[in-house]
């Protein structure tokens, strides 16, 4: 397949690009480019890089933002690439040849990532058509009961589209699994003799248990969810008092919602393998020797990272380039990791040689949480100068707290741990025997933002048309917040 | 590729803002330094994000950084993780962004019309005002070689080919006869061109304070505002005064402090100069607004405005409107002898007293709700 409406020059680009590509070893669907003004742009990124999206206010305050970012020379977008097949990737048409070029490279990259890492492996890849299908289902609901109404359920819905489970696209065929049998339940203790059974099992203890056993299950009977439930999108489409279109408006949420967590989840190995690849597919086969200053420019501003920040595009590629190293020299294993010399840990070099071999294997099984929790080293954060930081309560700014790599890494992985989500589940649907939803948040560390919560609440009361609490921790106490007809209180 | 309908999300967007504007207006109404004017038509109004709320983590406790520095070095300026160049969104801590709305000041004036049940002021001598202006906006079949429309010429000439079978397309040669020939020709239409003054005269004595000047300033920008969205061409005037007036630009009006006594008659007399110099009133709306703090120095004085203002101001403007704000020495008689002396009330004569910048909006109301 063509980029037909691309100009003969960067069709030309294109081939060649692809070709560099594949030589490396890139594995990708086909790539339409599309040549695009600005203003088409901000419009397709507002629908998150969807030609077609339901009706909703928020992608027009996102399409202003983007538009007067643009308009005031504060930001614009370089690419926008969505994981489909083919593959659609927008250019502006306003771009300079050598960001052209930078731009296909970095795609191509995008693409292969999308093709062959294990948590794209279950998304919709014709997902610009069902995008196209959900805007059409909400236009027809909206012409049948008012936009204003569907409008403002939409509105409800987003407020908990992010109460979803990331693993259950993979967890899918095992659900479907009957129920395992029942085990019979022998509490009895095995007696190595016969005339032994009378003393270690006393009938009367014997039928307590049993009776205990009994009441645990009756109990299990009646809990519902029998397990807490993670997908409370999915909970609320089965068993909340909808009505059949606002059941459809959330399942159609709650897929595109799907569609887009795999991104969430890869964001720095996603972004870190197309800078690898769109710097090594220029300097090694496309660029000109007249374009290396423009070049190293634009990669340079792609790379910047500001004091306290941490860019994504930085990070993945320097943490690729390390791995890589690290397995061309054969710094792995028992041998190296038990080595207590620092010199001789610095010069190892076995020349394996299998570093390319082992970046192409990391970006087929890896998420950025996976990613960073094997391949972070103590090196790694002292080369890029990684450290975390407070507020100093004393003097009310950010200080640098500490170098500690360990620290580093631990922070990071909390910052990435479900997206940097609270994790939520359904803890009881009939809470007070009186079909109340009790939610739990299971607190690591961080308290939930109480006027957030509250407004959350609020919405979720609205779907579940019950009173809605939350369990969860501030200050290092137990805590439950409700909102009961859209009043908010702390339970007691 | 057909694009997705942007239009309209934009347009729900920027509604739901207009609501919210409406909601809060009070709030901007008493914070005029909240508005902030962009170029010659827009103002822009910070907001807080409309957000879709979610569960998320409260305090914003820090981050992973990457950089030079040491152990209790400072971090940037404010530690917001910021985004490089490209699609970046670093950072997963969501900052209290301020939204800009611009609006422009005709919508701004709507709101605050709708907000404030405003009534459509009624332009007088729109009779008089009617200016003849000659527009080319029409074809017609005779006029001079100069006004002459080729394209609807030869359209009409290739037209005529076609139905008389004389077209060759071959050889597509067009000559237009006389009866081709389109010319531009023009339409006269009367414009009413309704022309307002506003004229502000402000008390400057050393009992108006900085605060007072902060109320006076708010408030004209919202009559500003509303006057300018009713009248196309407007001009501005202002005056200070204490025991003598002069005219100042904008800002030496809203800056300047003087101290000393007041003769209000001065002002009064300024106004009536320039009305008579430079604002025929059979051609234009004039508005005087008159705010002071309603100490004058003497009953004779006072006197002496009344005649002004019954006989003279009276019947040459649309609306006198004095503004009493309240200054920490208390409020003058001013405003009681003016409710005295028009007892029975006058249709040109609009009396508000502002005790602070929460009273600006009633005040406004009391100013503009008359429609005149």
């Amino acid at each position: 397949m063509n980029s037909t409406g691309l100009p003969p020059e960067l069709q030309a680009l294109q081939a060649k690009v692809k070709s560099a590509a594949e030589e490396f070893g890139l594995e990708c669907f086909d790539v339409i480019f599309e040549m695009l003004d600005y203003d088409q742009v901000n419009q397709i990124a507002a629908g998150g890089g969807f030609p077609k999206r339901y009706p909703h206010w928020r992608f027009g305050m996102q399409y202003d933002q983007l538009s007067k970012g643009y308009e005031w020379g504060m930001q614009k977008i370089y690419e926008m690439v969505i994981n489909t097949d083919p593959c659609y990737a927008y250019l502006l048409n306003s771009n300079p040849y050598i960001d052209q070029k930078l731009v296909m490279a970095h795609v191509y990259g995008h693409c292969d990532f999308f093709k062959n890492n294990i948590w794209f492996s279950k998304t919709n890849r014709k997902m610009i058509d069902q995008m196209a299908n959900h805007a059409s289902r909400v236009k027809r609901y909206m012409d049948k009961h008012g936009e204003d109404v569907v409008e403002s359920f939409i509105d409800v819905c987003l407020s908990v589209e992010d109460l979803i489970d990331p693993y259950m696209p993979f967890r899918m065929e095992q659900k479907e699994k009957k129920p395992e049998e029942e085990k019979t339940d022998t509490i009895k203790f095995q007696a190595p003799r016969n005339y032994l059974d009378t003393f270690m099992n006393p009938k009367e203890v014997i039928e307590k248990e049993k009776t205990a056993i009994k009441e645990q299950k009756k109990q299990e009977k009646q809990a519902f969810p029998a397990q807490p439930e993670r997908d409370i999108l999915l909970f609320h489409i089965e068993h909340a008092p909808l009505e059949d279109w606002q059941a459809d408006v959330l399942s159609m949420i709650r897929e595109e919602s799907y569609y887009f967590v795999p991104q969430r989840m890869t964001k720095i190995m996603n972004e870190g393998w197309a800078s690898y690849w769109h710097s090594k597919i220029l300097t090694e086969r496309v660029l000109h020797s007249s374009e290396f200053i423009d070049f190293a420019d634009r990669h340079a501003g792609v790379m910047v990272t500001q004091p306290g920040g941490m860019n994504p595009y930085k990070l993945g590629i320097e943490l690729f380039r390390h791995i890589e190293d690290r397995w061309n020299k054969g710094k792995f294993g028992k041998d190296y990791d038990t080595c207590d010399d620092m010199v001789q840990k610095k010069n190892w070099d076995k020349k394996l040689g299998l570093g390319r071999n082992k970046i192409f294997d990391v970006r087929r099984s890896h998420n950025d949480v996976t990613f960073i929790d094997e391949f972070f080293t103590e090196e790694f954060c002292e080369e890029q100068k990684l450290y975390t930081y407070d507020l100093n309560p004393r003097t009310k700014k950010y200080e640098i707290k500490s170098k500690d790599w360990k620290e580093v890494k631990e922070r990071m992985l909390n910052m990435l741990t479900n997206g940097g989500q609270p994790l939520i589940r359904v803890q009881n649907a009939n809470f007070k025997n009186r079909g109340e939803l009790l939610l739990k948040h299971e607190h690591h560390g961080q308290d939930l933002d109480v006027r957030y919560c509250q407004a959350t609440l609020t919405n979720l009361e609205k779907l579940w048309k019950r009173p809605v609490h939350i369990e969860t921790e501030s200050e290092g106490a137990i805590k439950t917040y409700s909102v009961v007809n859209g009043e908010f209180s702390e339970m007691k | 590729m057909s694009l997705y309908n942007i239009q309209r999300d934009h347009a729900r967007f920027k509604n739901i803002i207009k609501g919210k504007i409406k909601q809060d207006l009070k709030k901007y109404i008493s914070n005029g330094d909240m508005i902030v004017k962009k170029g010659k038509d827009t103002v822009s109004i910070p907001m807080p994000q409309i957000d879709i709320p979610r569960f998320k983590f409260g305090s914003n406790e820090g981050g992973v950084g990457q950089g030079d520095g040491d152990v209790g070095d400072e971090v940037g300026s404010d530690g917001q993780p910021q985004e490089g160049d490209g699609q970046g969104e670093a950072g997963n801590q969501p900052g209290d962004h301020a939204l800009e709305v611009d609006l422009t000041l005709q919508e701004l004036a709507e709101i605050l019309a709708e907000e404030l049940e405003l009534p459509k002021i009624e332009a007088k001598g729109k009779e008089i005002l009617e200016k003849q202006k000659d527009r080319y906006t029409g074809i017609a079949h005779q006029g001079p070689n100069s006004l002459r429309n080729f394209r609807r010429s030869f359209r009409e000439a290739l037209k005529r080919q076609i139905a008389t079978g004389t077209y060759d397309s071959e050889n597509p040669v067009i000559v237009p006869i006389r009866k081709d020939m389109r010319y531009r020709s023009w339409k006269t239409t009367e414009e009413f061109d309704a022309n307002a003054v506003i004229i502000y005269m402000m008390d400057v004595s050393g009992s108006m304070g900085d605060e007072q000047k902060e109320i006076v300033r708010t408030e004209s920008f919202w009559i500003d505002t509303w006057l300018r969205s009713q009248y196309k061409g407007i001009e501005t005037r202002y005056i200070i005064h204490d025991t003598i007036a002069k005219e100042v630009d904008e800002k030496t009006f809203y800056s300047t402090r003087e101290s000393g006594g007041t003769l209000i008659s001065s002002a009064y007399k300024l106004c009536q100069k320039m009305i008579e110099t430079e604002y025929p009133p059979d051609q234009w709306n004039i508005y005087p607004f008159h705010f002071s703090d309603g100490d004058n120095w003497s009953g004779e004085d006072t006197k002496v405005c009344f005649d002004l203002l019954e006989n003279y101001l009276f019947p040459r403007i649309n609306m006198f409107c004095y503004g009493q704000v309240e200054s920490r020495y208390g409020s003058g008689q001013f405003l009681k002898d003016l409710q005295e002396q028009f007892k029975d009330g006058n249709e040109k004569l609009a009396l508000s007293k502002i005790e602070n910048k929460e009273g600006i909006m009633k005040s406004i109301k009391e100013f503009l709700g008359k429609g005149k």
